[in-house]
């Protein structure tokens, strides 16, 4: 007998909090991008609990939306750190707010 | 309650709850970015453990792999690359404070929307036969289910893939 | 309830004849399951060191331990011993935590292998939907291992030790899983038990070899032995990732690498040999763990062979060899496979009882064709390319005179 759904759906609720407190807070771009993670994959949580408890055996919605998002996590990793050295070797800083080029 | 009532799966239930969401304060608090990244891999093992609950093993493994063999690798070494394992000042910036409410205001906003009106619930799941792997990977790639977004995805680790290599390449 | 088979019904006979409650029962036999794995190859383990060392030995014309006990048997427990004895060192500036924990999680990545690997018929830790899939994601934890250690040892050396590991183990990665997804293929399963049970009929070792190649070389790889012991290579790197390391969080790498390589070799028998698969099996159980252990044997000494008679390649070879030989071979090994498995399977050849010899004959005969016709291709463009260099260089040699050195 598995745990009921709102058990799941608080776990991943408080996991997508305090990533999302990560985001905002951190100033370190490595940082963010973990916290970045730990937001999609509370999203994977919902995604597979919904799956487990609301659908009917052939059905595999939930499950291959989860997979998606493992590669669109996995891509962002890849992109997002590489984005971040590149930023490093220009300009020495990881801090998010060092980087304001744009801005004027 | 007693020895009956505690099933295998509460426990275990707890004890990914434990190292997810444990894993997940480590990695938001914690100064030094290589125990960051440690802290990553221990929530995201976790959330592999609820996925062996959900019964989708198949996502679990595929999490590990990726995250732990992969992620977790990558981001130990964009830490030593950019040297930012050595403890900034100040972790945070200025508007730390108004996140932290703001992450707190949003978990409570979710318990009253989402988790209160099912709190105390116990449905159980429509059905205990679950689909397999082998149903997945049908889905996968069969026309009138995922095959498209299946065909993008891959497109789009592809262009990741190059992406990268071009943007953290040194110009010689 | 009978209690004559004490490893199937440990748990419900200790709930009859002793009054236990079954949940603690089961937990009890869940428990000494998981030991019992567990331990069986750190035991083996100890008998490897000692094979292992006799074996380079002869090769290069020594005796090896002869000293402590019959044939120097008991030098396994001489060494371990002495590493209990030494101290135990940590640098200045170690992170401590992950300094300590380093060793155990590459020693648990591979314990946790054998959680799914099937000794007997009746005998296997877990059968896993998702056997092989377990393997590549538990093994990965050997890498984060690797690279915590030598950030956590605060060294120079380990720090670029690491970095070649780390480079070297992802590269091959990739054929490895390639090389694994044939037998998948083959027996239409990820389970271990499946895939085992698919070679009743034929090895997948004849209709697969050049999976089985792939494999057998990548997983050589993975463990960081020669030819591949880049990772701490003591010329240039002192000794990579571990140089730190002393007492018995050394042991705990070396043992791990040890069981690494044993693990290989029995996933090789499993895979590609049939695993506990031969005569009698059905009847004595028990027997297969011997036929199991006989065919992870034949892997396990030619993979010394390998270690101790072939010279370190540069890490720039390392790479060449796995990215333009390993990696392009393993995915159009797959897709030749794949292709050749579906025309059989349309044709009608697939075999009608997968557990017959007979039956399997027409399947195996196309699926090692195709692998032959492969192997034929490829050697001959690797032959051409080296032909081609071949010339190139001694046509520039013929134009320069030849510098001092070269």
């Amino acid at each position: 007998m598995i745990p009921p759904l709102w058990m799941f759906l608080t776990v991943a609720a408080a996991l997508f909090s305090i990533g999302a407190f990560g985001v905002l807070a951190r100033k370190n771009a490595v940082a963010v991008l973990m916290s970045v993670e730990l937001m999609l994959n509370a999203v994977n949580i919902n995604l597979v609990a919904f799956w487990r408890f609301g659908e009917t055996a052939p059905s595999v919605i939930g499950q291959s939306f989860a997979a998606f998002v493992l590669v669109i996590a996995a891509a962002e990793a890849a992109v997002g750190l590489a984005i971040i050295i590149a930023i490093y070797r220009t300009r020495q800083s990881v801090v998010v707010d060092d980087v304001d080029m744009l801005k004027w | 309650m007693t020895f009956n009532e505690l099933s295998w799966e509460a426990l275990a239930f707890g004890a990914f709850t434990i190292l997810t969401l444990g894993g997940a304060l480590g990695v938001v608090f914690n100064r030094n970015l290589v125990r960051g990244a440690v802290w990553l891999v221990v929530s995201l093992f976790g959330v592999a453990g609820f996925f062996v609950l959900l019964s989708a093993p198949f996502l679990a493994a595929v999490q590990v792999l990726v995250y732990i063999g992969a992620i977790g690798i990558l981001f130990t070494f964009a830490v030593m690359l950019t040297r930012s394992m050595t403890n900034l000042s100040e972790r945070f910036n200025k508007q730390a404070w108004l996140s932290a409410l703001a992450a707190v205001t949003l978990f409570l906003l979710i318990l009253l929307a989402v988790i209160a009106p099912i709190f105390g619930e116990i449905a159980a799941p429509s059905s205990e036969v679950v689909a397999t792997t082998e149903d997945l990977g049908v889905a996968l790639v069969s026309g009138d289910k995922f095959v498209l977004p299946f065909e993008v995805a891959s497109l789009l680790l592809t262009a990741a893939m190059i992406g990268a290599i071009v943007i953290a390449r040194e110009e010689d | 309830m009978g209690c004559d088979n004490i490893i199937n019904t440990f748990a419900p006979c200790l709930s009859s004849s002793l009054g236990v409650p079954i949940e603690i029962a089961n937990f009890i036999g869940i428990f000494l399951g998981v030991i019992i794995v567990a331990s069986f190859p750190l035991l083996v383990a100890i008998a490897l060191i000692w094979t292992e060392r006799k074996f380079a030995a002869r090769i290069q014309d020594r005796l090896g331990p002869n000293r402590v006990g019959v044939f120097g048997l008991l030098q396994p427990f001489a060494d371990v011993i002495k590493l209990l004895g030494k101290e135990d060192i940590t640098p200045a500036g170690a992170d401590r935590p992950i300094y300590n924990a380093a060793p155990v999680v590459s020693v648990v990545s591979v314990l946790l292998i054998w959680a799914v690997i099937p000794f007997t018929p009746i005998h296997v830790g877990v059968d896993l939907s998702i056997g092989a899939l377990y393997f590549l994601a538990v093994a990965s934890l050997g890498t984060l291992a690797i690279i915590l250690a030598a950030w956590a040892s605060n060294n120079k050396y380990a720090l670029l030790g690491a970095f070649r590991v780390v480079a070297q183990l992802i590269s091959y990665e990739v054929p490895l899983a390639l090389a694994l997804l044939v037998p998948v293929m083959i027996a239409g399963s990820m389970s271990l038990v499946s895939i085992v049970e698919a070679q009743a009929g034929m090895w997948f070792v004849v209709s697969a070899p050049i999976a089985a190649f792939l494999f057998f070389i990548s997983a050589q790889a993975e463990t960081g032995r020669a030819p591949f012991d880049l990772l701490e290579a003591e010329s240039e790197l002192v000794a990579g990732y571990n140089i730190e390391y002393s007492g018995m969080k050394f042991a705990m790498f070396f043992a791990g690498e040890f069981m690494h390589v044993f693990t290989n070799a029995v996933l090789m028998a499993v895979l590609f040999m049939g695993g506990y698969l031969g005569p009698f099996v059905d009847q004595i159980p028990m027997l297969g763990l011997v036929y199991l252990l006989i065919k992870a044997s034949f892997w396990y000494l030619l993979s010394l062979l390998m270690r101790n008679a072939l010279p370190r390649i540069r890490i720039d070879q390392l790479m060449l060899f796995n990215w333009l030989f390993l990696v392009p071979l393993s995915v159009v090994n797959l897709l030749v496979t794949a292709l050749l498995l579906m025309i059989v399977r349309e044709v009608g050849l697939a075999p009608d009882d997968p557990r017959s010899f007979v039956d399997n004959i027409p399947q195996t005969i196309v699926l090692f064709l195709g692998n032959a016709a492969l192997f034929v291709v490829v050697m001959s463009m690797v032959r051409n390319r080296f032909r081609a260099q071949r010339l190139a260089e001694t046509q520039t040699d013929d134009l320069l005179p030849a510098t001092a050195g070269d």
